[in-house]
């Protein structure tokens, strides 16, 4: 009985090393995350699909940025480890964002595009209490009927678009008693972007030539053309989305059609595809490689030089993102995520490559800085591949409050969830 | 809206079918003779595109449009001997996992050797511009496109009916193993449709380049209409699948005409569904026995 009973005992302790084993194997993200000299940064944004093409570039600035913050000693001292995923769609997204945050104990989840896929990584980023920096979801409702205390929006939100871009609509004359086309792309994105502009364009008095919503799967335009020849609009606006927009210079080109174009969505990717000659409008951005600031010129130069092609607006995003979130561990040596939102909403200033800095608003966390409306060159003014668009100045003004673009809080009102 | 934008857009629709007509004829094709469902088959279509962009500053439009379509006819042939073969006797399932798996490694590699951005190409000079039928202005490069696109149909069912070939392919299609016994091997047939199916994927790679974003993913967006027009038009029926192809270009173009944009693609899903509801066969399919 006595050998019966040791034998039992050992088994026993057998038995607990085999799960303290299990346990090790199956969690060793954790081990190392707790234990390792490194801190880890979760990057979730669409590689494939009709925003893979941006989410490549978001990719790119990401390792970029990380690149230099360990260069430059890391964070805390501690080597940044950065875990990319694409993100695929809203469901697969939520996956992630949740295998990240709990197996792989990230300190925050920075990225994505889609604004759909924003809204279910913000709900696990809230059960979770984690960090999220949406860099390239428009949709007002993010900042609006769905904010999330722990979600931050370095892209900008819809109503800066198209209030950066109203601006030289309403210069050229093509807002007011002027008849608009507009193509919308058929989901949140572009809903909540049609129902932005519906708004500009109403309070400057200008009306519907025509209003076509666009399934996102749409790759042939000649329908939508021939409508537009017909209605002969004073501005054709554009609330398309990805490859669509490229698809629709190219034909709009083809058809030979020369109302003026604009769009209040819009990326620079886009236009290099649609190329010279087809690349037509007046159109905003957040960003451009053009920008004439010390910080931009370095980020356009160590970009081109690690990749041989200029980063696009979507790239300057995931830097920025990057590098806010590693200069604000830094200053707070802590990566713990209430401590770093509360850092934010006391309204920190960051350096984002403009020419001021920015902050976030505390009302909806969306970043407050700088924008751009591009305007295509003609052919002849063009030089290469890259440089086929002339810069406003910045919007708002040097004298301007920042805060004069974005929604207002009877335009778009958020209330944290307690 | 007017009848004359209504007449427009009619002739719109239908121009717009004969693209997926391209795609959709070789799909039949070899699903018809080998049992395939080529899910790889946009994939072909993005490479001849992305043939188009990397001969032209050699070859120019013109050289491409020669040259593009034969590579990827030829890998066509290579794709047909070391993989379909192997699946033309076994469950169809088998062989839409492999096309599925190809697709995917097709599309990874152009993202790999091209990258994710979608690149630039315009319509060449010589071929821009609008031509007036009447008083209904028209791109110019639309009514080429349509040109060569009726040229490669008919000059297709020219082969399939008037030549040996095309007289051995029907055969094959209706009963392998009654050619077989004829002593007529199946298999060097099998590799010549696959090269033309494929081939014509490729062509419309090459023709919708100038005009559409140009990016990996391309095949998938034009893959699932191409797969509605066969089904809408039934197997093995060759001028089904015409009919389909001009009646999904019709639907969606008139869809759109009439202010219905948005639901314009889910017409054509209930055009599919109504078909197979009614006519399970397809428009004009052919009874082939070893399918039923």
């Amino acid at each position: 009985m006595s050998n019966n009973n040791q034998f039992t005992r050992r088994s026993l302790l057998k038995t607990a090393g085999g799960i303290a084993l299990a346990s090790g194997i199956s969690a060793p993200a954790i081990l190392r995350a707790q234990t390792a000299d490194i801190i880890k940064i979760g990057h979730l944004t669409p590689r494939t699909g009709f925003l893979g093409p941006l989410g490549e570039y978001a990719v790119m600035a990401a390792d970029l940025a990380v690149e230099e913050i360990n260069a430059a000693g890391g964070i805390m001292g501690r080597k940044v480890e950065l875990l990319k995923e694409d993100s695929v769609n809203p469901q697969t997204a939520s996956t992630k964002a949740e295998r990240m945050i709990e197996r792989d104990k990230v300190a925050c989840i920075i990225g994505e595009i889609s604004s759909a896929s924003c809204l279910t990584i913000a709900q696990v980023a809230s059960r979770t209490k984690t960090l999220f920096i949406n860099t390239g979801g428009n949709s007002d409702a993010l900042r609006g009927k769905d904010c999330q205390r722990y979600m931050f929006h370095v892209e900008s939100q819809n109503s800066m678009y198209v209030k950066t871009v109203g601006r030289s609509f309403l210069r050229d004359g093509l807002v007011k008693g002027k008849k608009w086309y507009s193509l919308t792309a058929d989901y949140a994105f572009g809903h909540d972007l049609l129902k932005v502009s519906k708004r500009f364009m109403e309070a400057n008095g200008g009306n519907f030539a025509g209003d076509d919503l666009v399934p996102t799967d749409a790759t042939d335009f000649s329908a939508y053309l021939l409508k537009i020849r017909e209605a002969k609009p004073d501005l054709v606006v554009i609330n398309l989305a990805g490859n669509q927009i490229t698809n629709f210079l190219k034909q709009y080109a083809e058809f030979g059609l020369t109302f003026p174009v604009g769009g209040f969505g819009f990326d620079t990717a886009l236009a290099w595809a649609a190329g010279k000659g087809n690349f037509v409008g007046t159109w905003p951005v957040v960003w451009h490689h053009l920008l004439d600031t010390p910080g931009s010129k370095a980020f356009v130069a160590a970009f081109t030089k690690k990749y041989n092609k200029p980063p696009e607006n979507q790239a300057w995003g995931d830097y920025v993102a990057t590098k806010i979130v590693a200069k604000t561990i830094n200053d707070l040596k802590s990566a713990e995520s209430p401590k770093i939102i509360e850092h934010f909403e006391k309204g920190a200033k960051f350096d984002i490559l403009k020419t001021r800095e920015g902050y976030f608003r505390s009302s909806d966390h969306q970043l407050m800085h700088e924008m751009y409306a591009v305007t295509a060159l003609p052919a002849d003014k063009i030089k290469n591949q890259w440089d086929i668009f002339a810069s406003s100045p910045a919007v708002p003004g040097p004298s301007e409050d920042l805060e004069i673009i974005a929604a207002t809080k009877e335009e778009n009102s958020c209330t944290f969830p307690s | 809206m007017s009848a004359m934008l209504l007449a427009q857009q009619i002739l719109n629709g239908l121009l717009d079918g004969v693209y997926y007509l391209l795609i959709a004829l070789g799909l039949s094709l070899i699903f018809s003779l080998g049992g395939i469902v080529n899910l790889a088959h946009g994939a072909f279509y993005a490479i001849g595109a992305y043939l188009t962009l990397v001969l032209s500053p050699y070859l120019g439009f013109g050289g491409s449009f020669v040259v593009a379509p034969v590579v990827v006819a030829l890998m066509g042939v290579v794709i047909e001997r070391t993989l379909f073969r192997r699946f033309y006797r076994s469950d169809p399932i088998l062989s839409l996992l492999m096309t599925f798996g190809l697709a995917m490694v097709a599309e990874q590699a152009l993202r790999m050797i091209f990258g994710a951005p979608p690149l630039s190409y315009s319509i060449p000079p010589w071929l821009r511009g609008q031509v007036a039928i009447g008083s209904f202005i028209y791109s110019f490069y639309r009514v080429v496109l349509l040109g060569i696109a009726i040229t490669c149909i008919a000059a297709l069912w020219l082969l399939l009916q008037k030549t040996s070939f095309g007289r051995v392919v029907r055969a094959g299609v209706q009963n392998p193993d009654m050619v077989g016994a004829l002593g007529i091997s199946l298999q060097p047939y099998m590799s010549a449709v696959a090269a033309l199916g494929i081939g014509l994927a490729g062509l419309a790679g090459v023709l919708l380049a100038p005009i559409y974003s140009i990016h990996p993913a391309m095949g998938q967006e034009i893959i699932t209409p191409a797969f509605v027009v066969v089904v809408i038009g039934g197997l093995g029926s060759f001028w089904g699948v015409v009919a389909a192809a001009l009646l999904v270009g019709l639907v969606k173009g008139v869809m759109v005409g009439i202010g219905y944009s948005a639901a314009s693609t889910a017409a054509i899903y209930l055009l599919m569904l109504l078909v197979l509801l009614f006519r399970p066969r397809g428009l004009f399919g052919e009874r082939i026995t070893r399918f039923e």
